[in-house]
């Protein structure tokens, strides 16, 4: 395959960015996109052209490093995909394939296509965790939990933050992440000892990040890698709600 | 702050007040439009007589503040967030595809919330200023409130301006039914189907009927 790529070079932090067009030729459809930009590099770095700076590291789809605003589309134009699980068999010949960084105040561009998302682990500091004891390993089925809540609280912990949600919400809103870290731990019984804590300091940390509001549009959920379902937002509200009506803590 | 104006502060809450403004605003569209449509199908008298109930009825007139009330914060807090998620992606994309994951009106209702907020200024000043400090004159005991209407859709461009209004509230709808439910929480696999079915219906059949009456009486007075 031949293809035009435009690409987002910045040096860093303070200066500007722009986008730079390269010639690629010899990409296999069989390629994933990570391995074409690897290709890429290669050739920048025989030209003596600084390569191109992206995030990534498992490449299995698991890790969420990898990133990419590919052609107007966060992880490219595959639905439930992570750029690395990205195959250039979803392109065609002569394509020109413009690759930005994610984009949200909250996510500083650090070089080229790499941002800091830094604000997420800030919010996973205030509280998604279990500080209590929860004490060693039960035995299996000592603590019952209904299949279906279950299946719930895995399906939001399948969230592996790589911030796509972020990259596509027109808001540059975060609550499709912090909701799913509060989820994962509202639904289960290790998780309710800081539950009402938990997602007051959680959507505290978020809104002061300057992520955007949610406006409800879906586009998270669509874009997500791991699809988490905006029924997790809406367990948000109501748990945030409800810990503000409720809880103690003033 | 107290921990009360601290949660309507907060992105969450700000949501919240929209829902329940939103939603109030939608259930006053369903009263008034029933009174509207005396225009068609009602008496000078019926309509003028509705219209004195409607302005001079206490318990009518206390929901009326409560009213007033949501639309200015429903405006307010419309804008101010509009402006503040314009805010959380300072530098834009260079190529965008937004149409692949998200419905045009989710995506457009400060555009949508404007146009209806510029309507309801000169819709409120053509008939509500009028009705209550306006000279009108009266009709069998009744300010003839029914006569400014006629008068008004008399005029082919205005009436075209509140269908392109209606058409705007349509929208607006649309999306803002069901995500107000979403915003509060309310999110089942058994009744988010329902929101979104009678969301769609609501957002059709409201702006429709509203639309309507201008139309029918600029035909049938002209
Ligand atoms: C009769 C008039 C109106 C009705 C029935 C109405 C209804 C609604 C509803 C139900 C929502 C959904 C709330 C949510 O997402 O939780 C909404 C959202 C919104 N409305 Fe209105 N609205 C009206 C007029 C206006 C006006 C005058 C503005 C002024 C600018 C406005 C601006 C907005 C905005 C910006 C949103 C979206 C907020 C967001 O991004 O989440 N609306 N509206
Ligand atoms: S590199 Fe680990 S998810 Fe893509």
């Amino acid at each position: 395959m031949n293809l035009t790529l435009k690409v987002w070079r910045q040096k860093n932090n303070q200066e500007y960015g722009r986008l730079e067009t390269y010639k690629i030729g010899d990409i296999s459809p069989d390629m994933s996109f990570l391995e074409m930009l690897d290709v890429l590099n290669e050739d920048l770095t025989r030209k003596s052209i600084e390569p191109i700076a992206f995030d990534h590291d498992c490449r299995e789809g698991v890790c969420g490093m990898c990133s990419l605003y590919i052609n107007g589309r966060a992880h490219g134009p595959k639905f439930g995909t992570t750029t690395c699980q990205l195959h250039m068999r979803s392109f065609k010949d002569g394509d020109t394939i413009v690759i930005e960084p994610w984009r949200a105040r909250a996510f500083p561009v650090l070089r080229d296509l790499v941002v800091d998302r830094g604000a997420f682990d800030r919010i996973m500091q205030k509280g998604g965790f279990v500080s209590v004891d929860t004490g060693s390993a039960p035995d299996a089925n000592i603590i019952p939990i209904p299949k279906p809540v279950a299946e719930k609280a895995m399906d939001a912990a399948a969230c592996i933050g790589c911030g796509a949600c972020v990259a596509a919400c027109k808001n540059a809103s975060a609550m499709l992440f912090v909701s799913a870290k509060v989820s994962q731990l509202a639904l289960l019984p290790q998780g309710q000892v800081e539950r009402q804590t938990r997602v007051e300091k959680m959507v505290a940390q978020m809104d002061k990040e300057g992520f955007g509001n949610c406006s409800n549009t879906g586009a998270c959920s669509a874009e997500c890698p791991k699809e988490i379902s905006v029924e997790n937002i809406a367990r948000m509200n109501r748990e945030y709600f409800s810990a503000r009506l409720t809880g103690t803590e003033i | 702050m107290s921990w009360f104006t601290e949660t309507l502060q907060s992105s969450l809450g700000k949501k919240l007040l929209m829902a329940l403004t939103g939603l109030f605003l939608i259930i006053f569209l369903i009263t008034h439009l029933a009174g509207n449509l005396q225009l068609l199908y009602g008496t000078k008298d019926d309509f003028n007589q509705y219209a004195k109930f409607m302005t001079t009825f206490p318990p009518i007139k206390a929901v009326s503040y409560l009213l007033y009330a949501s639309i200015l914060g429903h405006a307010v807090y419309g804008l101010m967030l509009t402006l503040k998620n314009r805010q959380a992606r300072p530098v834009q994309y260079a190529y965008n595809q937004p149409t692949a994951n998200s419905t045009w009106s989710s995506r457009n209702m400060g555009i949508l919330g404007t146009m209806i907020l510029i309507f309801l200024v000169i819709h409120m000043k053509s008939f509500w200023y009028e009705m209550h400090w306006g000279a009108i004159p009266e009709v069998n005991g009744f300010k003839d409130l029914h006569g400014v209407t006629v008068e008004a859709f008399k005029s082919p461009l205005y009436v075209l301006f509140y269908v392109l209004a209606m058409a705007a509230l349509a929208f607006h709808l649309m999306h803002g039914f069901q995500s107000a439910f979403q915003s509060l929480g309310w999110n089942h696999p058994k009744y988010t189907p329902l929101i979104q079915a009678l969301g769609t219906g609501i957002s059709l059949l409201i702006p429709a009927l509203f639309a309507l009456i201008p139309v029918v009486m600029l035909l049938t007075n002209s």
